[in-house]
């Protein structure tokens, strides 16, 4: 990690196997890394926090009544996005939205301070993408099973004049294939952006003490107050992205419940 | 960027552990706890809204107790006023006779007084003449020498008292 006094802040995405080097299915290698590591913690996590939420009281408690405000938050987004219709997707869209907060959440502990490096789940095009082509395919079979292939009239919007319809729809395709590469790419950009940064500054305020006390005043202070701030940001940024991600995840759901 | 340089190495990886811990969180937490939580909320909600539902009622229950009492009242006030109205009549009525029946005793009794007293006056007026006529005869006699008998001393006397 550190190369005569350099500080590589990429390098807290790297994958690395912790055992299992030999496994493989079909000839792929599986080996356990630290980023199944990371998402079995967020498993661990979510699952220990959704457990409290079972005792299903009529009477809750703190902990049942902060599940249920999960719960509730992202069924109300179901309904005033899709109706009644979409309460099916409340599973999966939970499941996501869940996912992704508590793999940003984890990632940002200062776990190494006890000597584990903390990972970033979401950081991962691999698994950002992985999870918007899911929430993809899903609208795709939604889509097509409702409507067949009355659902390519989503890429026409009403009033659409008749000499425009080629273009439009060729412009409306395009951004409806456009959808699950912003929806991977903006979660891992985001991610990534802030870890670099928090992993930068952080470099600064190590090389800045080690160069006296006037780099020490200069350098690594406000770096480390920058960092507070930007902790706080990216505890915000950690909830924004999950938010995002389920949003528009229910938002093109309802597109292909209800069309247009 | 090892998200970009390590693709190739740790795909089948990253997608195997993904499916395995979200395909978990989907199975156990999506589909196996959010549907049971999400249906203690509903049956909460519909309690609540029950309970408003029968409080509502109830108020109106109360309201309408309230209203038949507020009724029940107003009719044993109007039934208080009307006996006390009556009783009233009654008193004064009852007054009257007994004031009637005192002013005709009292009537009557001044009458006989009148009647006593009428009579007393009498007596006294003919006391009166036989002293004025033994009288006029006496002073007939001393100043006069005459002596008159008692009948032409009373009817002397019975003609100055008439003339007064």
């Amino acid at each position: 990690m550190a190369e005569g006094g350099k500080i590589d802040p990429m390098h807290q995405f790297e994958v690395q196997p912790l055992f299992g080097q030999g496994w493989e299915i079909a000839g792929y290698q599986i080996p356990f890394t630290n980023s199944a590591a990371w998402m079995a913690a967020t498993l661990v996590v979510l699952g220990v926090f959704m457990l409290g939420g079972m005792k299903r009281e009529l009477v809750p408690g703190r902990w049942q009544m902060a599940v249920e405000g999960f719960t509730g938050f992202i069924t109300g987004m179901i309904d005033t996005n899709i109706g009644k219709e979409g309460r099916k997707f409340v599973p999966y869209v939970f499941s996501l939205f869940m996912f992704i907060l508590f793999a940003n959440l984890l990632g940002l502990l200062p776990t190494a301070a006890a000597g584990v490096h903390a990972f970033t789940v979401t950081s991962h095009i691999t698994i950002t993408g992985v999870l918007a082509l899911v929430s993809f395919a899903l609208v795709l079979i939604v889509g097509f099973a409702r409507h067949g292939l009355h659902f390519f009239s989503l890429f026409v919007p009403h009033g659409t004049p008749t000499v425009m319809v080629p273009l439009i729809f060729l412009i409306e395709l395009f951004s409806f294939m456009f959808r699950p590469i912003s929806l991977g790419l903006r979660l891992f950009v985001a991610m990534t952006a802030g870890h670099i940064l928090l992993k930068v500054l952080a470099g600064f305020v190590i090389n800045g003490s080690a160069g006296g006390i006037a780099t020490l005043a200069i350098v690594s202070i406000p770096s480390f107050i920058l960092m507070i701030g930007i902790s706080m940001l990216e505890i915000l940024v950690a909830g924004i992205q999950a938010y995002v991600f389920a949003l528009l995840t229910s938002l093109y759901l309802n597109d292909a419940i209800n069309l247009h | 960027m090892p998200q970009l340089a390590q693709i190739a190495e740790i795909y089948a990886s990253q997608l195997f552990w993904l499916t395995v811990f979200f395909g978990a969180i989907l199975v156990f937490i999506g589909y196996g706890m959010v549907p049971k939580i999400q249906k203690t909320v509903d049956l909460r909600d519909d309690k609540i809204a029950a309970d408003l539902k029968e409080a509502e009622a109830a108020q109106k229950a109360a309201d309408a107790l309230e209203e038949d009492y507020r009724a029940g009242l107003d009719a044993a006030r109007a039934d208080a006023a009307k006996a006390n109205a009556e009783a009233k009549a009654t008193a004064a009525k009852k007054t009257e006779a007994s004031l009637k029946r005192a002013e005709t005793t009292i009537d009557k009794k001044l009458a006989a007084a009148a009647a006593e007293l009428a009579q007393q006056r009498e007596a006294a007026r003919a006391e009166l003449e036989a002293m004025a006529a033994e009288a006029t005869q006496a002073m007939v006699q001393k100043v006069a020498g005459l002596s008159i008998d008692q009948r032409t001393a009373t009817a002397a006397v019975k003609k100055e008292l008439t003339h007064g």
